[in-house]
């Protein structure tokens, strides 16, 4: 079903409407963790380690237990004996039946495994004072050899683990006919094989993380406030890994201050405030420094792909044969290893082909744990088809356009429920018009010729055009799905709508925001639903309190199944207030109408009533129907029966100083579709903001390990994060293919952005060197790096 | 006064304050915690991000980068303060520009760059595009790509195409 | 990441700043605006024992005074008052043009010249165009003022001429209009330089920015300029002697090759062919 943009009600779907979120924002009002103070809190400090992998040998706290204001420093060892927890830190996605997942305390009883894996825990007064006493634990080690790198991982010399025999976590394979694939390789009249890295970065959510547990003077409740995008599967999970009941914890996400990923693991700071509050009876807290964060905050990405092309002698692919080999990091947190295999469905992209296998391995490292960044294993599979397949444009001799063009799903057609080679279907798809609309946007013809006159004239600078069409899978997920995935919880998302007394709306929302804008897309669905104003709806959010249910915020999924779920509660209150309309009008209810927030009798205009005046006819229930319950409240658990698959084109523009190497930026077109949109404002800013993440990996942003496991780069002087002055202006446009996944036709495009960017904007750094015969550049294609290309191809220094 | 303290007198968004810290003190925890002035946000701790970007006699400064007692005698704005510095009831034009041009996602970085914006159309006239994105180098944003914001910084200084 | 505690003194003049530092010996360090000190007391690798804040010293200290052929700068001048100078952009535009490419606006509004040239950090800007403009620094101490070359300032990684119990009162430049270019290489805007080269009067000074562990004179390409070098000659010679430094964004090797590269483009528009 298509939703045309609401022409009625400025505030409804497909508006551009302001958000709701911004008063409290722009005033400094809102309120983030760091914000919240209750009296006698204790700060924890973090005594973490500065070894990639070691044994501790001692722990001396008592300097700095001696300290003022500190209450209590804790070692892992006394910590195990106070019988804190009853699991290790958890992991909710064991990918196979015997993948390898060493247990992972708060605090680090013995052996320590990454740089920044917590050995103590000071408890003083303030801030400051647990800076100090930090500062006095005195650990010493036994050096054990550290791995520092995948490869390092793979030679197995050395083990991260060594109670492990191998740093090989898992295997993990789709490969229907690996024989016939390689048959098609023999065959083909064209080959590429590629090794793309993608490299760690860290999310660097502005907002740093932090937590506050909060227990109550009586009763043994606690509230554990967290900056998470997460506080449902947190609670689940600090009830099942500390043995507190669940019923007795509450957990709130205040204001988020962004998260891309990073923010919706079960972390130690979270586990050891919830304990130590309980066992204490005093509030704990704690937040991160920014320099603290490469080592307290799981990384992104962290993979070496090999991807194997096959095409004909027309450049149509016959076969795509991948090999991944994905860092885990230090230990399984909670959806590490699933992480790289979100994107195995993906990497044939946008094409067909009729052969295809993926397989990946899973390795441990001594460095801080991977898992879901801004994407999360979609932009490196995105990344690696479409690198591959500018590669194998320059292999058969035709444009970067024309290939693509020859390969797409259905000729580029519109489709519906597509069986890609992987076995899961495609919801729609309309490839081509992304493309045009792109290509027009970009003036790429108009790119060409000014790109072809430097290089005539010879100059310094000169221009790189790059091309990314990109599908991604999202809207997490089809509870059926991902157990057959072996993850651990369900996709659905829950949602309450209710009609108050007064015809005011609330609605309760399993999804939670941290930048999003929930709060003005669910009043816009709501509006449009029940022919409201959005001004008339409040959404409660982030607080288990309020919001029992819900399965949070992540891939992409909040719209297109928590927005689903909100439309088809107020569908559910629309029918009940439906039949205590009829009762009024003594009519039966097939003869009620519902017609822009009113029910009326068809021929009879004097029988009327708007759907807000039924709240309180609801709220009394002087009046209602035999039988009926009183009140207007309707609850859905929507779980969706397929992913929702947006795609879109981006091409970036670049400038190349061949002489210092330097790559800027200039220009950057993105044409997006995720289906229906509710608000087209929002729909656009998460776009730039993606694009953005996306092209800073591709130019900026690397975690740097030294050999010993040491992050070299932790701090935002040394981790380049762009700023306004590196990124141009960003041109939008869309098209719409709705979704057949959900009723209102949405997809997802929280990650879009950065799918598509990271690809689209090294295919234009390469695209710009292919007069050296360049046809790769490594991510992040810094200006030593592009330099030293130019000068490798011209056969040295020059 | 504890050991150590230094007494500091400043005036935050028009009202006097008299305050006692340790010399040490970052001038964004003592806004935070000894004002109670949350609005100013920390995000990083090399003078990067700018997240703690406030007004200091009328320009631009890292709160983070200041200790209290360099704040002696001075005249500051936060975000809590800023509405008040212009004419009218309602916000002040930046804030309402950030609104109306949705240049901002989370908000974390928001006070900071909006304070770090009003500065920099008071002290450089003749913004256009890559001005404002040169003029905010200083002051990081990972939600909006920053497209938004320099509509907005540019809405407000009245350049806005 | 918090400072570790200190005492701190405000010295309200030079004088009294001078006693702080006679009194307190090596304990003592001084801030001026803070921009250069205190992230580095936030990461706890300088953890002084007294802070003696000159920052709200004004008068003489703070202010720029063209005086004949020679521009008088207070050394608590801060970066953003060089920036928007009228008088500074008539006498010595490169001194203001590189001003305006320190950090960022917040950071130009605090810091200072003196505190920057101070901390001598061969990354930094403004040490490379006081040493291509030949400038001089004026230090106020016990026995009274003395003033020290700028090529004679810089004398190790972070260490310069300035005795402990010194403090820096005045900068000096000659008024020089001639051809000048400043050529800033960084991946973002508000990083240090990889690799700067300044040149002041059409070749005659040039300097390098994060080419050693001091900021240094580019003599050999002041020379080969001073022989009849075409710029492209010249800047050949940009890395001859250095050692640079390594890290993240740049070799040793690469280093060598953009102070080739910016030289030349610096020379160039400078105004030598």
């Amino acid at each position: 079903m298509a939703v045309t943009e609401d022409t009625t009600n400025a505030g409804g779907i497909g508006a551009r409407m302001l958000r709701k979120e911004d008063g409290k924002l722009v005033t400094g009002e809102s309120k983030f963790i760091d914000d919240i103070h209750v009296p006698g809190e204790l700060w924890m400090g973090m005594v973490r380690s500065t070894m990639a992998h070691a044994r501790i040998t001692s722990i001396d706290t008592s300097a700095a237990a001696s300290m003022p204001g500190v209450h209590s420093v804790l070692t892992g060892a006394q910590l195990a004996d106070m019988d804190l927890w009853a699991a290790p830190l958890p992991c909710a996605w064991p990918v196979t039946d015997d993948m390898a997942n060493p247990p992972h305390w708060p605090v680090v009883p013995e052996v320590v495994h990454h740089v920044g894996d917590i050995v103590a825990v000071v408890l003083a007064d303030s801030r400051y004072q647990a800076a100090d006493a930090v500062e006095q634990v005195i650990v010493e080690y036994e050096s054990l050899p550290a791995v520092a790198s995948i490869e390092q991982a793979i030679a197995d010399t050395n083990l991260a683990h060594t109670d492990l025999s191998t740093n090989k976590a898992y295997t993990w394979a789709i490969a229907p006919d690996p024989e016939g694939t390689q048959a098609a390789f023999d065959a083909a009249a064209h080959k590429v094989s590629c090794r793309f890295v993608q490299q760690r970065l860290i999310p660097a959510a502005m907002e740093p993380r932090g937590v506050l547990a909060v227990p109550s003077p009586m009763g043994g409740d606690i509230t554990l406030y967290s900056a998470t995008q997460v506080p449902h599967i947190l609670k689940v999970m600090m009830a099942a890994t500390t043995g507190i009941p669940e019923n007795m914890i509450r957990v709130v996400a205040p204001s988020v201050g962004g998260g891309f990923g990073a923010k919706l693991n079960i972390n130690p700071d979270e586990s050891l405030a919830l304990v130590l509050a309980h066992r204490l009876g005093r509030a704990v807290r704690w937040t991160e420094t920014r320099s603290e964060a490469a080592g307290s905050t799981h990384q992104g990405r962290g993979q070496i792909q090999h991807v194997e092309l096959a095409s004909d002698a027309n450049g149509k692919l016959t076969a795509i044969r991948v090999k991944i080999d994905a860092d885990m990091g230090a230990y399984m947190m909670l959806i590490t290893p699933g992480t790289p295999l979100l994107g195995s469905f993906l990497y044939h992209g946008v094409y067909e082909t009729p052969k295809f296998s993926f397989t990946c391995e899973g390795w441990f490292t001594n460095r801080t744990p991977t898992d879901a960044y801004r994407g999360a294993g979609r932009p490196e599979a995105s990344y690696a088809i479409e690198r591959a397949m500018d590669m194998l444009s320059y292999e058969v001799g035709i444009d970067p356009i024309e290939i693509r063009r020859r390969n797409y799903i259905n000729g580029g057609e519109p489709f519906e429920m597509w069986e890609n080679p992987a076995g899961i279907f495609f919801d729609s798809g309309h490839y081509t018009p992304t493309l045009d609309r792109a290509l027009e946007m970009a003036d790429v013809a108009g790119l060409r010729a000014e790109q072809q006159a430097r290089r005539d004239a010879g100059s310094s600078k000169q221009l790189g055009i790059g091309l990314c069409t990109y599908v991604e899978i999202c809207g997490l997920a089809p509870s059926r799905a991902l157990g057959g995935l072996k993850y651990a919880a369900g996709g659905w998302e829950h949602s309450t709508v209710r009609l108050l007394p007064t015809g005011k709306v609330e609605v309760v929302s399993g999804s939670t925001p941290h930048g999003q804008g929930h709060e003005t897309s669910w009043s816009q669905i709501i509006a449009t639903k029940m022919g409201i104003s959005p001004d008339d709806v409040t959404v409660l959010h982030s607080d288990t309190a309020k919001s029992p249910l819900g399965l949070d915020t992540y891939g992409s999924r909040s719209l297109a199944v928590g927005g689903v779920a909100i439309s088809m509660a107020a569908d559910k209150v629309i029918e009940k207030a439906r039949l205590i309309a009829a009762h009024q009008f003594e009519a039966a209810p097939e003869d009620v109408e519902f017609t822009d927030g009113s029910f009326s009798v068809a021929g009879s205009p004097s029988k009327s009533v708007h759907i807000q005046e039924l709240g309180f006819a609801a709220f009394s229930a002087h009046d209602l129907p035999d039988g009926m319950e009183p009140n207007l409240q309707e609850q859905v658990s929507f779980d969706p029966p397929n992913f929702a698959f947006p795609f879109g084109t981006h091409v970036a523009v670049v400038e190349v100083d061949e002489d210092t190497g330097g790559v800027e930026l200039i220009g950057y077109f993105a044409v997006d579709d995720c289906g229906n949109q509710v608000n087209p404002m929002i729909v656009e800013g998460q776009v730039h903001g993606g694009v953005v993440q996306g092209a800073a990996q591709a130019l900026y942003e690397i975690a740097v390990y030294d050999d010993d496991a040491n992050i070299t780069n932790p701090s935002l002087m040394d981790y380049l994060v762009p700023s306004a002055a590196e990124m141009p202006s960003i041109v939008t446009d869309s098209t719409c293919t709705p979704s057949t996944t959900n009723p209102l036709g949405v997809k997802g495009v929280g990650e879009a952005g950065t799918i598509g960017s990271a690809a689209a904007v090294i295919n234009a750094v390469v695209d710009a060197l292919r007069p050296h015969g360049i046809t790769d550049m490594k991510m992040p294609a810094t200006p030593m790096r592009v330099r030293r290309a130019i000068e490798a191809a011209n056969g040295g220094a020059s | 006064m504890s050991a150590g303290a230094v007494r500091v007198r400043l005036s935050v968004n028009g009202e006097s304050h008299e305050i006692e810290v340790e010399p040490r003190t970052l001038l964004v925890h003592a806004l935070r915690d000894s004002i109670g002035l949350t609005g100013t946000n920390v995000g990083c701790d090399t003078s990067s991000c700018g997240a703690c970007t406030i007004l200091v006699d009328g320009r631009s400064a890292k709160s983070c980068t200041m200790l209290a007692v360099q704040a002696e005698g001075s005249e500051i704005v936060t975000i809590e303060g800023l509405a008040a510095t212009s004419d009218g009831d309602g916000l002040h034009p930046m804030q309402e520009a950030f609104h109306e041009c949705h240049g901002l996602q989370c908000g974390y970085c928001t006070p900071g760059m909006i304070l770090a914006s009003v500065s920099l159309v008071d002290e450089y006239p003749d913004l256009d595009d890559k001005k404002v994105r040169e003029g905010l180098e200083g002051n990081l944003c990972r939600c909006t790509g920053y497209h938004n914001i320099v509509r907005a910084v540019l809405t407000a200084a009245g350049k806005e195409a | 990441m918090i400072p570790a505690a200190f005492d701190y003194v405000r010295a309200g003049s030079a004088e009294e700043a001078l006693a702080a530092l006679a009194e307190h010996g090596d304990e003592a360090k001084l801030m001026a605006g803070g921009h250069s000190l205190i992230p580095l007391m936030r990461f706890r690798l300088v953890t002084p024992g007294v802070v003696v804040d000159v920052g709200n010293i004004d008068g003489d200290l703070r202010g720029i005074r063209v005086d004949g052929d020679v521009v008088r700068i207070g050394a608590l001048t801060r970066h953003s008052e060089l920036e928007h100078s009228t008088d500074l952009a008539a006498s010595c535009p490169l001194l203001a043009h590189v001003a305006s490419v320190v950090g960022d606006p917040s950071v130009r509004h605090r810091g200072t010249l003196g505190g920057s040239l101070a901390h001598a950090d061969p990354a930094s800007d403004l040490p490379a165009a006081i040493l291509a403009l030949g400038g001089s620094l004026v230090a106020r101490g016990p026995g009274g003022e003395r003033e020290i070359a700028a090529s004679d300032f810089f004398t190790g990684f972070l260490e310069s001429a300035l005795a402990p119990d010194e403090l820096l009162t005045e900068v000096r430049v000659p008024v020089s209009t001639g051809g000048w270019n400043y050529q800033k290489f960084n991946r973002r805007a508000q990083d240090w330089a990889i690799v700067a080269v300044a040149v002041s009067d059409g070749g005659k000074g040039v300097s390098l920015v994060n080419m050693g562990s001091t900021p240094l004179r580019a003599t050999a390409v002041e020379e080969a300029v001073a022989g009849g070098a075409s710029a492209a000659e010249a800047a050949a010679h940009a890395a001859d002697g250095t050692t640079p430094p390594e890290d993240l964004n740049g070799d040793a090797d690469y280093r060598s090759h953009l102070a080739r590269v910016l030289t030349e483009r610096a020379l160039n528009a400078a105004g030598l062919a």
